[in-house]
């Protein structure tokens, strides 16, 4: 039998303090020990970005980090995201502009574009995009996403003006969604 | 509340019902559940690709630290399938297997890791069969046989049918192209892993929450399978992290757990890796094509001749309707007098190919789009005009006898046409540079269901609650395309009321309507007209009391802003709540029920019944290119779309689902390929998946997306709901030939094959360069004895929607008996 | 879910501690350092190891010190982030930043270090695979088997070398400082890698690699091109590392090129760097550069994309990747890395 670790952990905040084997990722730990399954997983390999948590406000996958490793370091995850009942800014604009459909990438999606926008609320287009690479989307077509953090960039740098497709509906028709 | 245009909720875009949920880690999916004293299970899955299991030693993996239970072939004798016509599938295989990945046993344990460790302890003998590869293998009568049925040897299905009289248009033709295409395999990808959670509920009742699409479908294969009474079993489909047609058939995984579960009398967890996402499979058919087509000076087709072969992998799935899918929609996008289809299905030792996301049109639209350019191109014309001069016209019969209702293709042509510059940018951009243009039609749901009855395909029950809420039930799914947005919606939308008083419950066998499932782009339409059904019965019971209560005539009352009132004195009313204390009061408790069936589709022959649909929707697409022509890397910056969903119920989805299709569309024509590797046949008969994992199945990146434009046109159909069709298929359809329409732009070369690698456009450019074709692609298509012709006179030619010899053909084989035999070496 | 194997984990706190716990058993301990490589490795189980021992609270290999008008250490935990936004390497060396941008994705260069990815473990298609596939194709040579189904009639394993940074940091002419119980030494980093896709390390199994040296820029010009096949995540298929000094006639005084993901070490392509030594930088001399470099590599069936098409791409690939460093326009239509990205620069 491998030892077993008593760790301590902080999520969101919170001090957890668990029994886990050595071998036993963030991912498994924070999912069947802390009953956080808001992180997903879609590949466990590092291949797809669905499992992506804030480690000291940095993204890393939660698949490919050893629990154990953890220790003494922030540990934030999807739930930790909005404060209270009071939803993120980006957390919102997914919400209002269709950015999860299925919503299976959504927590990973946003993990790391809080990292981005915690470094840089105005954030371009481009580099949005870099930012989030390594998260996959099977549904989106990433354009929604795209939107919903540069909205969620200008609400947070104090200019909450939503997207054209919320302000009037028909100016999709005709129109050209982005660009 | 209603806006300056008397909108509700309908027509805005409005925040998904679920998007909260999703957007805080609170919707659970299928792996985030637990029950108490749940265990977890793993399956024992075959290593050959074509193999008789000679037998199975459990004893060791039984005596294995945590495990609880076993079960092989034996625990689950009875076979099961999405079709009817192919019930070839075992949740366990009993005495064969068929593909690497072929499930053969199942061991449950205290946790994963436990069960995990056990199959490795499963000895199996296996006596090894031929490994048919593909094409080539199944068509040589001297391998053996995957299955014991089909229309002859390896062939699973064939099917010939003839509309009008395709000679004689080709005798008409100034130009006759034959060309000869191939469309390589790909699949879904969900990013969620399927998952399956079966609760025992006590005196042999069994609950099996699954990532399905097919809730419906599930049960009934439970049923068969466990042999219990229907209503013991209760199927809760869970919201699928994205489906695509993935999670559409029943699969091994679900049946075994609830067995394990009735078994062992505790909740069985299942969650597969990826490696065994791709062995569920059920993705796109590779399809080899011919195609000879006859036109006009003026572009128009005088006829046309589609051969398909099918490469189905190891199992039937959807495969009878795949196949009659790969010629069923050539002739709802523009006029077609004259149609001949071939089309065969064979079997090989790979996962079975099933229903993705346009499910058996994409090749055939590939074809079909990609020919109509070189016919331009040939003849001197403008590919978008020579489309938009021959529209199959609205409300129209076509030659294979689909009734056409709304058709907006020409305003979307005209849309992307504008949008997009094309009359001035097209073949002026300069070499390298290219625009493409191709159209597409798909399916608002299927005419006919998959067990033939006449029952309805969807039905909506509601229940009022005298607090003003209102209680929905559907067994729709939400998979992630908005259904549960547009079921609520529908619903306030009748009765005045906000999203947050509807109370959903959905995809629960036990307590919800059949809804036969989230597919064929079939639940905006079909649940939607149920749903307002429902409402409308509602409205029209709250009406009459509220009526009586403030003495005004029904027919004066509005339904907006969670009140009834009267139109000509909007401050006389009752809050929505005691408008239903009113009718609660008067008639006892309220519930409505609403359900929908598709009208009668007109066609008469056999094989009819796969095409028709209540409502087409249109998309026509314009992609431009970037080619280096010393690679061949072939970059996409812009893609112009336009699609005809009728009725855009929530632009912002509607947009969402269009530029999710533009992604898998540029996804299936620049790399996502479901490769397979054959060893060298003198040293191994492994057959094994190239790349299952998501590494080297190549899913495009945020960097990899171009960017989309998307014009949404409006033509109602009077069959949908608020006119609404369907938008989650469609758009993704012309994408491929668009794609390869614009490198011939930007090149001039021809690629007739998908995925379009940078290595064919190299060649092709270096085969150019050398004076030849400058040309990619299949050399030729087999020699395939496709049987009797179903010959069908078109409504053109005065005919019933009956073939003419039906009498004469029969039924083909192609049944359950046990054929087996292995014929002459090839 | 795909898990791990069970092992025990070694926090080591100091190289010395480092070293003597890998020393202890060096065949059954590996080193974890990201554990981007190594963790998905064991998921597979194509990597093995009892005992893992963990460099993150390891000081000594850490950080990033010097100038590039000296000589510049970078410390072997690095993150391949913290390297890509050090502004000091942005100046300096700019292909290098370029590499370690082009490498896997965002998310996970938080994680990967530098280390991590010189020692990467050398990819093959019939190898980067679950225990189940490999077993349902009977394994190969690197691992159990005794065939390889990239070349079955040969003896050797030829998995490719897939770290981004080796080709650039060969071509600069980087070293490398080791350290065991017996010591430390310091190698050419191309001393690293050994042509051989099973033992494809030259340094002892419990030798730590301690930090990467740069020599000192000197008007070096170096870049780096990536072929892969979207604009993230992906390994590369081929690697170009080109750096190279001009002298002021603008001639070509000094040159190295180096080729990844070719062969089973980082290959210098000789007959390319022939082809411009004296010759300044024209479109007639990167093309003729391009062209001898078509032969260095011999790529084989074990990437994406066929092994042919990437044969003709080192041609195109070196040749972009000189232009580049000559300063010529671009090649019209040349699709900069990453690939699929509408105009992107990095
Ligand atoms: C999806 C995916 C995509 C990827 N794409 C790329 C890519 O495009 N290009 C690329 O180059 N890499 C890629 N990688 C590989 C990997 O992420 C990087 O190479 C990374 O830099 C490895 O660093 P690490 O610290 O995570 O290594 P680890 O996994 O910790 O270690 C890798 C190996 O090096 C050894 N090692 C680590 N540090 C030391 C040390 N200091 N001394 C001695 N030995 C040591 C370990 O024992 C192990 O054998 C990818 C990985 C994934 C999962
Ligand atoms: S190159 Fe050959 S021996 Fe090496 S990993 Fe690949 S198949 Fe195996
Ligand atoms: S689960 Fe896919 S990257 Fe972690
Ligand atoms: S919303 Fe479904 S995968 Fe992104």
């Amino acid at each position: 039998m491998p030892t077993v670790l008593n760790l301590e952990l902080s999520v969101n905040g919170e001090p957890r303090q668990l029994l886990v084997p050595p071998h036993h990722s963030l991912l498994e730990v924070l999912r069947e020990r802390c009953g956080l399954t808001g992180t997903k997983h879609g590949c466990e390999l590092g291949e797809c970005g669905t499992c992506t948590v804030l480690l000291d406000g940095e993204p890393v996958l939660a698949c490919l980090v050893l629990a154990a490793e953890c220790v003494g370091r922030r540990i934030e995850t999807v739930e930790g995201l909005s404060v209270g009942a009071e939803l993120h800014p980006l957390q919102r604009a997914f919400a209002d502009l269709g950015a999860a459909q299925c919503g299976y990438c959504t927590p990973g999606m946003l993990m790391t574009a809080k990292a981005l926008l915690d470094e840089n609320p105005r954030a371009e287009e481009m580099e949005i995009r870099e930012a989030l690479a390594g998260n996959l989307c099977r549904c989106t077509g990433y354009w929604k996403i795209i939107e919903a953090v540069q909205w969620a960039g200008r609400i947070l740098a104090g200019d909450p003006t939503p997207p054209a497709i919320l302000r009037e509906p028909s100016e999709v028709k005709g129109g050209c969604s982005h660009g | 509340m209603a806006d300056a245009k008397g909108r509700n909720i309908i027509g805005t875009s409005f925040r998904r019902v679920d998007a909260v949920g999703k957007v805080s880690g609170r919707t659970q999916f299928a792996d985030d559940l637990t029950f108490p004293r749940m265990v977890h299970m793993k399956l024992l899955r075959s290593p050959l690709p074509h193999a008789q299991i000679v037998s199975i030693d459990t004893s060791a993996a039984e005596q294995a630290l945590g495990v609880l239970g076993v079960l092989t072939g034996r625990d689950v004798p009875v076979p099961f399938g999405i079709l009817p016509v192919s019930h070839d599938e075992h949740a366990l295989c009993p005495d064969k297997v068929r593909f690497v990945g072929d499930p053969v046993a199942a061991v449950a344990a205290l946790t994963e890791e436990q069960a995990q460790a056990a199959v490795a302890l499963l000895r199996v003998e296996w006596k090894s069969l031929d490994t048919i590869a593909g094409y080539d293998d199944a068509l040589c009568s001297g391998k053996d046989q995957i299955h014991g049925y089909g229309d002859d040897h390896n062939f699973h299905k064939k099917v010939s049918l003839r509309f009008g009289d395709p000679e004689a248009g080709f005798k008409e033709a100034d130009l006759i192209l034959e060309d000869t295409m191939f469309f390589d395999g790909n699949t879904h990808l969900p990013m969620e892993e399927h998952a399956t959670v079966a609760v025992p509920e006590g005196d042999g009742r069994v609950a099996v929450w699954s990532s399905t699409q097919t809730p419906h479908y599930l049960h009934k294969a439970l049923t068969k399978v466990l042999g219990l009474p229907a209503p013991w079993i209760r199927v809760i489909g869970v919201t699928n992290g994205g489906g695509f047609g993935g999670k559409s058939d029943p699969f091994n995984h679900e049946i075994v757990a609830a067995k394990m579960a009735l078994k062992l009398g505790r909740p069985v967890k299942i969650c597969l890796t990826r490696e065994e996402v791709f062995q569920c499979h059920r993705g796109r058919h590779p399809t080899l094509m011919s195609i000879r087509s006859g036109f006009r000076k003026d572009g128009s087709f005088t006829a046309q001749h589609l051969k398909t072969l099918l490469d189905g992998g190891a199992y039937g799935s959807y495969g009878v309707a795949s196949t009659y899918y790969t010629g069923a929609l050539q002739t709802v996008t523009y006029k077609l007098p004259h149609y001949q289809f071939d089309g065969a299905r064979v079997w090989t030792n790979k996962p079975p190919c099933g229903p993705k996301r346009g499910h058996g049109t994409p090749q055939p639209r590939f074809a079909l789009e990609v020919q109509m350019d070189k016919a331009a191109h040939v003849l001197g014309l403008d590919p978008a005009q020579m489309r938009l001069n021959q529209l199959q016209p609205k409300d129209s019969v076509t030659a294979n006898w689909l009734r056409i209702g709304s058709m907006g293709l020409g305003a979307c042509i005209e849309a992307v046409r504008r949008e997009s510059r094309w009359d001035e940018r097209r073949s002026k951009l300069g070499v390298g540079r290219g625009l493409g243009i191709a159209c597409s039609s798909y399916l608002s749901g299927a005419g006919l269901p998959i067990n033939w009855n006449h029952m309805p395909h969807t039905g909506v029950q509601l229940k009022l609650d005298r607090s003003g809420g209102v209680a929905v039930f559907c067994g729709q799914t939400e998979i992630g395309q908005g259904s549960d947005s547009i079921l609520a919606a529908c619903v306030a939308e009748v009765l005045g009321i906000t999203l947050q008083d509807i109370r959903l419950c959905v995809a629960d066998t036990d307590l919800t309507p059949v809804d036969l499932g989230s597919y064929s782009s079939r639940v905006t339409l079909m649940m939607g007209n149920a749903a307002v059904q429902a409402a409308e019965r509602a409205k029209e019971i709250i009406a009459r009391a509220v009526a009586e209560e403030l003495k005004v005539a029904a027919t004066s009352l509005v339904f907006a802003e969670r009140r009834v009132f009267d139109a000509s004195n909007p401050e006389h009313g009752l809050s929505f709540a005691d408008a239903v204390q009113a009718a609660e009061g008067r008639y006892g408790t309220l519930g409505t029920t609403g359900s929908y069936t598709p009208p009668r589709a007109p066609g008469r022959y056999r094989g009819a019944g796969v095409g028709p649909s209540p409502a087409y929707s249109y998309s026509a697409c314009i992609v431009e290119v970037d080619v280096d022509p010393a690679s061949g890397i072939v970059r996409v910056p812009n893609v112009w779309i336009a699609h005809d969903v009728g009725r855009a119920l929530n632009p912002a989805s509607v947009a969402g689902q269009v530029e999710g299709s533009i992604y898998m569309g540029i996804g299936e024509a620049l790399m996502e390929e479901s490769a397979f590797r054959r060893l060298p046949a003198k040293l191994s008969s492994a057959l094994v998946h190239k790349f299952p994992n998501m590494l080297e199945y190549k899913s495009p990146t945020f960097l990899d997306m171009p960017r989309v434009h998307t014009t949404i046109i409006e033509e109602p159909d009077v069959n949908g709901p608020f006119g609404a069709k369907e938008v989650g298929q469609g758009p993704l359809l012309p994408v491929m030939p668009a794609v390869a329409n614009a490198i011939f732009d930007a090149v001039g070369v021809r690629i007739d094959q998908v995925p379009i690698h940078p290595w064919m456009v190299f060649k092709a450019l270096d085969e150019k360069r050398r004076g030849g074709e400058g040309r990619y692609g299949p050399k030729q298509f087999p020699a395939i004895d496709y049987g009797d012709c179903l010959l069908v006179p078109t409504p053109e030619q005065g005919g019933d929607g009956k073939a003419r010899n039906a009498d004469e053909i029969g039924v083909r084989s192609g049944t359950m008996s046990d054929t087996a035999k292995k014929g002459k070496p090839c | 879910m795909l898990r791990l194997p069970e092992f025990t984990l070694h926090q080591a706190r100091s190289l010395q501690e480092a070293c003597a716990l890998v020393a202890e058993a060096p065949q059954s301990t590996r080193l974890l350092a990201g554990g981007t490589d190594l963790l998905p490795n064991m998921k597979r189980r194509h990597q093995h190891a009892q005992r893992l021992v963990a460099l993150r609270n390891v000081s000594e290999l850490r950080g990033v010190a010097g100038h590039g008008s000296g000589e510049m250490r970078v410390g072997a935990m690095s993150t391949l982030s913290q390297l890509a936004r050090n502004q000091e390497l942005q100046k300096s060396w700019p292909g290098f930043v370029r590499a370690l941008r082009s490498i896997s994705s965002p998310v996970l260069r938080t994680t990967g270090t530098i280390g991590g990815n010189l020692c990467l473990d050398t990819r093959c298609n019939y190898y980067n695979q679950s225990e189940e596939w490999r077993q349902a194709i009977g394994g190969c040579m690197k691992e159990v088997g005794d065939t390889c189904w990239v070349a079955p009639s040969s003896s050797h394993c030829w998995a490719i070398s897939a770290s981004d940074s080796a080709p650039l940091l060969c071509a600069i002419g980087a070293r490398v400082r080791l350290a065991s119980v017996r010591g430390e030494r310091v190698i050419p980093l191309e001393q690293l890698f050994v042509d051989d896709g099973i033992a494809y390390l030259g340094k002892a199994a419990d030798e730590v690699l301690v930090d990467i040296l740069l020599p000192p820029v000197a008007n070096t010009r170096a870049t780096y091109w990536k072929l892969r096949r979207r604009g993230s995540i992906d390994f590369p298929v081929l690697g170009v590392g080109a750096a190279l000094r001009l002298d002021a006639h603008g001639v070509v005084e000094h040159v190295r090129i180096y080729l990844g993901a070719v062969a089973s070490a980082p290959l210098r392509a000789e007959k390319a760097e022939e082809a411009l030594l004296g010759q300044p930088l024209t479109e007639a001399s990167v093309r003729a550069a391009g062209e001898a470099a078509r032969g260095v590599a011999n790529a084989l069936d074990n990437t994406d994309f066929t092994m042919l098409w990437r044969r003709q791409m080192t041609a195109v690939w070196v040749e972009g990747a000189l232009r580049e460093l000559g300063g010529l326009a671009p090649r019209a239509h040349m699709p900069e890395m990453p690939l699929g990205a509408p105009g992107m620069v990095v």
